[in-house]
């Protein structure tokens, strides 16, 4: 039973400015499904659609505030049967990736009894904060083997074996592990589709389980402090010469000189 | 109405004599090396490109001035000048007067009429292209005031933080300059919400004919202090005198902005849908934009936004994009939706399915699909584009007519046209009515023309809503304004410019009345 965990981020179409305290990135701006999760969602749609029956059901889970379950209908929507969420207050800080790897550890835990989790695909990382590390916390913690930034998923559910194609500097690695699973996803493995409107209305009328961290008994307050987050160094404006002689003055002027 | 109908005969009558004098007027002069230096004494030796003179440069350099992006119109200007001020401006054009020498003014030369290309008089062609700042910029009114050069694209960027937007939007974006926007009245997807330019624009600087620069830059939004000069140069397309400045009013940003593709079973359920949305969305509906099923496969096809699943699109005869702009997203959200789930709820749905986007990229991707339909076109082949102002009943109506004239004459064939598409403004009544070609010929352009021309005045419509009559149309104006009107534009046009040195050859048919002779006749070279 795939298992797909959905997180809310700011949608990465928004130019992003860091906000004046200099703590984080300003979050009065749209947020949306993070992009690799969008990625994630679509591929456990996509299993279905190739395996059918053998799938039993997609869930997606996410934690968040109360405006965090519009990124969970998207994703049912989208395809998937059924949503939980973890709520945090709205003031509540954003939860760091040990603790959502706790959370979701828990949450897998619980639908045990439920008949259990397979496979859970996951974003490489959130486009918010870049960490890259739950995944590999949640595969950790839980014992289960990990394949990370996939760009090509096949399971095989006769073997109980998922082959994932990895990107890796100067090419692909293809590797094999056994089910359960922890897949994140990197850009290239799909392109989401959009949610059609009889999609989007089917939507609404499935279940989201709303839980809070203490029903799962884990404590997300965080253990890093923020120091400062700063913008990149503003681009210097570019400057027309009139002619080559002065190109190459200004270049001699900016310490560079001809190889000889 | 006697009298009235007298006047009228007097004034073809008038009409005729005042022609003749017209085609009387002394021919323009070719720029020379000596009028190349009287330039350089305007401008600094980086702001003249020529192919004349000691500082000559390649004439594959002025390509990008001679021809327009579509590759149908094709100039032969030796010279183009880019002036850095409004003063400069008017010392060039002071001077082409005293010369009787042409003048195209240029901005992005996104124009789709050749409105902005050389037409093989010998033009000097003025870009307008290094007077690109903004000059002022008030949050509290949202008046803007910009050079004519600053791109659109630019502009809305420099809005971005103040919380203001533009008030015209096009896919030339990018490209297209505010100048020529104005110049050419340019409408684009915004017009339903925004209104067009001739009530956004509060104020001009244009430099006339005779090189007088005409300082109306004001910003106020009330103004009732006699004739409102601005107006005729807003669609005059550069032919009485030169924008170099635009003050214009912004709208403060929307908040939130949502869209959608539905897929419609047939075009019977488009007006119905129109006046649905209409009612049900009123003050956040922003766009209302029509697609037939050729164009959409086309957009799809060349990749300019992504489509419905093929089991979404299957059984649609065309599509339509709906944009909400408003104040509050979970209101903008609820309206948006309860109208589409009405839709797909009732007995006999208006649309067979459609999607919604969940994000900005999805709703730039959706916008993709219709803003991107004219490059589109671009590659599929060579177009021939008729933006025409008709009833709405009647948009599919003429996109068929169209394409049954071409069959009939034996041109619908992959060598000849390939596609016959429309899709269009619903909320301004604007079809763009696209003809796809292997390449431009004669044969094609005679069976189009005037048969498109008359198919509009049939309907009583306009054979140009947006693009302007620029060098494209000049000739059938007569099917769109009577004869009182193009005399009158006439007169005005001699008023400001008795040497017809502003842009010739543009919006004003020839003065016998005969058909505008076809590019290949004047001289101007057009590769097929």
């Amino acid at each position: 039973m795939p298992h797909g965990d959905v997180c809310r981020t700011i949608d990465y179409a928004v130019k992003i400015r860091v906000n004046p305290n200099q703590t984080g990135v300003d979050t009065n701006v749209k947020h949306s499904m993070n992009p690799f999760d969008e990625i994630a969602v679509e591929e456990a749609v996509r299993l279905r659609e190739k395996l059918k029956d053998e799938v039993k059901s997609i869930k997606v889970v996410t934690i968040g505030p109360t405006k965090a379950s519009d990124t969970l209908r998207t994703a049912l929507a989208m395809g998937a049967d059924s949503g939980i969420h973890i709520e945090v207050p709205e003031s509540a800080p954003a939860p760091e990736p040990l603790g959502v790897a706790k959370a979701l550890k828990a949450v897998i835990d619980r639908e045990k009894e439920k008949g259990g989790v397979d496979l859970v695909i996951m974003g490489k990382q959130a486009i918010d904060d870049d960490a890259g590390q739950t995944g590999q916390m949640l595969a950790g913690i839980r014992g289960w083997a990990q394949a990370t930034f996939a760009s090509k998923l096949v399971v095989d559910t006769g073997k109980s074996e998922a082959s994932v194609t990895r990107e890796i500097d100067g090419g692909l690695e293809e590797v094999r592990c056994k089910l359960p699973a922890v897949v994140t996803t990197d850009l290239r493995l799909n392109e989401p589709r959009y949610a059609s409107l009889p999609n989007i209305m089917k939507a609404k009328k499935k279940p989201i389980e709303k839980i809070s961290p203490s029903d799962l008994g884990v404590d997300l307050t965080p253990i890093f402090e923020t120091l400062k987050v700063s913008e990149p160094p503003k681009r210097q404006g570019g400057q027309k010469v009139a002619s080559v002689d002065e190109l190459v003055a200004k270049l001699k002027e900016a310490g560079i000189t001809a190889v000889s | 109405m006697l009298a009235s109908r007298q006047f009228a005969r007097r004034l073809a009558t008038r009409n005729r004599r005042w022609a003749s004098s017209h085609a009387a007027t002394p021919a323009l002069n070719q720029v020379t090396e000596e009028d190349l230096a009287q330039f350089s004494k305007i401008l600094s030796p980086q702001s003249i490109l020529s192919t004349l003179g000691s500082n000559s440069v390649a004439s594959s350099e002025l390509e990008p001035f001679n021809n327009d992006w579509m590759g149908k119109y094709h100039g032969d200007s030796t010279t183009v000048l880019r002036p850095h001020t409004t003063k400069e401006v008017s010392e060039i054009v002071r001077y082409c007067n005293e010369r009787r020498i042409g003048i195209v003014p240029q901005g992005g030369n996104t124009g789709l009429v050749g409105g902005s290309v050389p037409t093989g008089r010998g033009e000097v062609v003025v870009s307008l292209r290094s007077m690109n700042n903004v000059r002022h910029f008030d949050p509290v009114s949202g008046t803007l005031v910009a050079d004519a050069g600053c791109v659109l694209q630019s502009l809305t960027d420099y809005l971005a933080p103040h919380n203001y937007i533009m008030p015209v939007e096009f896919g030339a974006k990018g490209s297209c300059m505010i100048g020529g926007n104005c110049s050419t009245n340019a409408g684009g997807v915004r017009l339903l919400r925004y209104g067009s330019l001739h009530g956004t624009v509060l104020g001009l600087e244009v430099v006339l004919p005779d090189g007088t620069i005409l300082d109306q830059l004001n910003t106020l939004r009330k103004d009732n202090t006699g004739y409102d000069l601005k107006q005729l140069f807003i669609g005059a397309e550069g032919t009485l005198g030169i924008i170099t400045g635009v003050s214009i009013l912004t709208p403060p940003a929307p908040q939130a902005s949502s869209n959608a593709v539905l897929a419609l079973p047939s075009f019977d359920s488009l007006l119905p849908l129109f006046q649905r949305a209409k009612r049900e969305l009123s003050e956040i509906l922003s766009a209302f934009e029509y697609i037939d099923r050729g164009a959409y496969e086309l957009s799809v096809r060349h990749g300019q936004g992504r489509g419905l699943s093929p089991e979404e699109s299957e059984g649609a005869e065309c599509f339509v994009l709906i944009e909400t702009s408003g104040g509050r997203r979970e209101h903008d959200e609820e309206k948006l939706s309860n109208l589409l789930e009405g839709l797909l709820s009732e007995d006999k749905p208006l649309i067979n399915t459609g999607v919604l986007s969940q994000d900005a990229t999805q709703f730039a991707s959706i916008w993709g699909l219709r803003e991107g339909i004219t490059e589109a076109v671009s590659k599929e082949g060579k177009a021939y584009k008729y933006d025409i102002s008709i009833p709405l009943s009647a948009f599919k109506e003429v996109v068929d007519a169209t394409r049954e004239r071409l069959r009939e004459k034996g041109l619908l064939r992959p060598d000849a046209v390939k596609e016959v598409v429309g899709y269009g403004h619903i909320g301004d009544g604007n079809l763009h009515l696209n003809v796809v070609a292997a390449k431009y010929t004669p044969e094609i352009e005679a069976a189009l023309e005037p048969f498109v021309y008359e198919l509009v005045g049939k309907y009583k419509g306009s054979i140009s809503a947006e693009h302007g009559l620029g060098v494209m149309k000049a000739h059938a104006l007569h099917y769109s304004k009577n004869e009182v009107s193009i005399e009158w534009m006439r007169r005005i046009k001699s008023l400001f410019d008795p040497n017809g040195i502003m842009n010739p050859g543009k919006v004003l048919p020839p003065p016998d009345g005969t058909h505008e002779p076809s590019p290949e006749n004047t001289g101007t070279a057009r590769i097929a």
